[in-house]
């Protein structure tokens, strides 16, 4: 045990607080918007060039280049998330996409999209959820014919967010419809303005439309534009769920949600006293406490595994559940604290924090379902961390 | 930055998995329960080889001179094999009374002894951590001890006690002094010895060589960590037991393991318990490295992996199915170990509101 990070690492906390304090002031306030302003896009070239995002991505690709250092990107975060400050462009084409390139692109693919997507001139979006296939991803329908050099696409993809303001699409469609379901799949990308691509806004429970469905009709695209080989599409995709597994459950989120609350149940008086005297929910707020620190050391116990090189085994596997849910039940506190204030939401009088209590209690909800079910991650513990048996197959009928 | 495990500490580990496997099997265990012993001499010797009754002894005194992760580790361990042997107050609270209290000779007369495994000392600070019951209390004036203490941890045998006042200070009476009348407490656990000690102007030795407050509050943090440890130890344990079992019992033609109502029992309790391994961990870490922040953690870590351990007790159990429920499974001396962590020197409610006073958002 040895919690100190050394003073090689100070020093370099150091470069990242005085850049902070030079160039603080030059990052966006709003941030999160599905197309990132010429604002965000300039702080993002900013934060390339000086190795504080894309810092691992190799230069010819318009990355920073240097050596994998999680210690240094943790550092990085912990600074930037201190000063209340966006550490870059986040999309599902930096997180998923270029990292899947990287492993199993080829050179031309490279070239032609990572740095691009790196600087926000090129937006993604993740076709790979269809109506009939969520949890059970492989059995998914929409297919590519051949049609000469190209493929003919025609289906339906759900729970594609940012759709409506992408550019590009990286998608699973299956191309050998005779191979069994998992062999059958191709990664295919193409461009959303390609004719046949209909986007249609989904409305989820929050109110907002945070999802869209796209509808593929005779949608041509040609078959260079294949990610590894055909047939390859599902050991891709697993290649990317990856990265966007370790996003999930993120524990430095709920600490800052807890402080939140914790400051909350400090300033709002409820009969004349603040809430935080209330034994009732002090009590829930301490027991939440305890989790989110729980969950805050083991995200340093599996940091210290992947500097070790080790496999953590089931540590890893709970992070998604561990984490959305603890999410969710701070939401879920803050709410209740607030009592009838709770409930208020969109514009209303008495509104606190902009309804945001609510909004997050209904989209952690789909962070729970999304990425994987509590359920699909509750088979993966017991089958890969416990080593239980998997459901057996139900016959053909 | 390194938050993990040493590889002197792994070895510790496996060297402590193999021991207790060998020398307390459930037969054993049984076997000491059945016949109300205060504990296993054979898997208190065998535990005395490997150095665990010195672990926290400084080394001058004979002792190993390990950090409190070491100790939490052997806990945890203790609690996987429902070991039936004195840790926490002998090897745990008593060494910490007397290196942060004891005076150099105190220190020079009981560390070697203690570290030898040659004495046990038992603990009664039950009052101070959880609170007064049935007018327990112990007044210390003139070198005399008057008053009872409850929950006394490590009684049986126990050939001195380290007993807290309601002053604050620490006093040291031997196991067969005049006027000290010895009641043993009947729990649920069979594995591990708790006694009512009454006090009738029994002659004591007072810790006279440190700050005995500061010492008290380290001696209760550092035992939640290690009841807290148990209860990891006893919770993988169940955990285990439960996964095995369902992968040996068929119904419907199939094991119940591949049922999903099955599975999803067992992952919901490795996932709850897991994430305690890493707060005991920094908890126990910080007992050594960063002692300003022990107090709330201890209270997280216990407070946490016991109500845990609650739900991972019934929900292996209940994996187990009507076998569970038996006597002959043995599962009982596990659940029944977790319940008695939870209750022992502060249960979680109680623990959240003293975390609660650390931080200041109540009044103390």
């Amino acid at each position: 045990m040895d919690l100190a990070y050394g003073p090689e690492y100070e020093a370099f906390r150091e470069e990242v607080r005085g850049f902070i304090s030079t160039h603080g002031d030059k990052a966006p306030q709003r941030f999160g918007v599905a197309r990132p302003s010429d604002e965000l896009i300039a702080w993002q070239k900013l934060l390339i060039e000086h190795g504080l995002t894309a810092r691992t991505i190799p230069k010819q690709y318009g990355g920073y280049g240097a050596e994998p250092d999680i210690l240094k990107s943790r550092i990085i975060a912990e600074e930037f998330t201190k000063a209340g400050l966006p550490s870059g462009i986040a999309n599902q084409g930096i997180s998923m996409f270029v990292p899947t390139l990287l492993e199993l692109g080829t050179e031309a693919q490279k070239q032609e999209w990572i740095s691009r997507t790196l600087h926000g001139e090129v937006i993604w979006c993740q076709g790979y959820s269809e109506p009939g296939s969520g949890s059970d991803l492989a059995s998914l329908q929409t297919k590519a014919t051949e049609d000469g050099d190209d493929f003919i696409i025609n289906g339906q993809k759900i729970w594609t967010s940012t759709a409506a303001s992408a550019d590009w699409i990286f998608c699973l469609v299956r191309t050998e419809p005779d191979k069994p379901k998992h062999a059958g799949i191709s990664y295919l990308i193409f461009s959303m303005k390609t004719p046949g691509i209909e986007v249609r806004p989904l409305k989820t429970m929050t109110g907002h439309a945070e999802f869209n469905e796209v509808f593929f009709t005779d949608v041509r695209v040609p078959k260079s534009q294949i990610v590894a080989g055909r047939g390859q599409g599902w050991f891709v995709a697993n290649a990317t769920l990856k990265h966007e597994r370790g996003m999930l459950g993120d524990p430095n989120q709920a600490g800052t949600r807890l402080k939140q609350i914790i400051d909350l149940m400090h300033e709002e008086m409820l009969d004349g006293e603040r809430l935080i005297d209330n034994p009732l929910f002090r009590d829930r707020l301490t027991q939440l406490q305890s989790r989110v620190l729980a969950m805050q050391f083991h995200g340093l116990r599996l940091l210290t595994a992947s500097l070790k090189g080790e496999d953590p085994g089931i540590a890893r596997l709970i992070v998604k559940l561990q984490g959305c849910e603890i999410n969710h039940q701070l939401a879920a506190l803050a709410i209740d604290a607030l009592g009838e204030i709770g409930v208020l939401y969109g514009d209303s009088p008495h509104l606190r924090a902009h309804g945001s209590w609510q909004h997050r209690y209904m989209f952690d909800l789909g962070l729970i379902i999304g990425g994987g079910t509590a359920q699909i991650q509750k088979n993966i513990i017991a089958e890969r961390g416990l080593g239980m048996p998997r459901e057996p197959k139900v016959a053909k009928a | 930055m390194e938050f993990g495990l040493s590889e002197d500490q792994r070895m510790l580990q496996d060297s402590l998995g193999k021991l207790l496997e060998k020398c307390a099997p459930l037969d054993h265990v049984r076997e000491i329960a059945d016949q109300s012993k205060a504990y296993s001499a054979t898997v208190w010797q065998a535990l005395g080889e490997l150095g665990v009754a010195g672990i926290l002894v400084p080394e001058e005194h004979g002792g190993m001179g390990q950090t409190l992760l070491d100790a939490a580790l052997i806990a945890e361990a203790l609690g996987h094999h429902v070991a039936p042997s004195p840790f926490v107050a002998s090897c745990v609270m008593a060494p910490i009374a007397l290196v942060e209290a004891g005076s150099p000779s105190q220190q020079a007369k009981y560390l070697p002894p203690l570290a030898a495994g040659e004495i046990i000392a038992g603990v009664a600070l039950s009052e101070a951590a959880s609170g007064v019951r049935d007018k327990a209390g112990v007044t210390a004036s003139n070198g005399r001890l008057n008053g009872k203490a409850l929950f006394v941890i490590d009684y049986g045998d126990a050939d001195i006690f380290i007993i807290g006042d309601t002053g604050g200070g620490l006093h040291l009476v031997a196991g067969d002094a005049p006027g000290l009348t010895k009641i043993a407490l009947t729990s649920i656990d069979a594995t591990r010895s708790l006694g009512e000690l009454q006090f009738e102007n029994v002659e004591a030795e007072t810790l006279t060589g440190g700050d005995a407050a500061k010492a008290r509050r380290r001696m209760i943090d550092a035992a939640r960590i290690m009841l807290a440890a148990d209860t990891l130890g006893a919770g993988s344990r169940m955990i285990a037991k439960a996964v095995d079992y369902a992968g040996e019992r068929k119904q419907f033609g199939r094991v119940i393991g591949s049922f999903q109502a099955v599975k999803h029992m067992c992952a919901e309790m490795a996932s709850e318990l897991e994430p305690c391994r890493s707060l005991i961990w920094y908890a126990a870490h910080s007992h050594d490295a960063m002692p300003e922040e022990t107090s709330l953690m201890a209270a997280h870590a216990k407070s946490l992996t016991t109500d845990v351990g609650r739900f991972v007790a019934r929900t292996a159990t209940e994996v187990h199915g009507g076998m569970g429920f038996t006597d002959l499974l043995g599962l009982h001396f596990w659940f029944k170990r977790i319940g008695l962590n939870r209750q022992l020197l502060g249960s979680p409610e109680r623990l959240r509101q003293e975390a609660a006073q650390m931080q200041g958002w109540v009044a103390a």
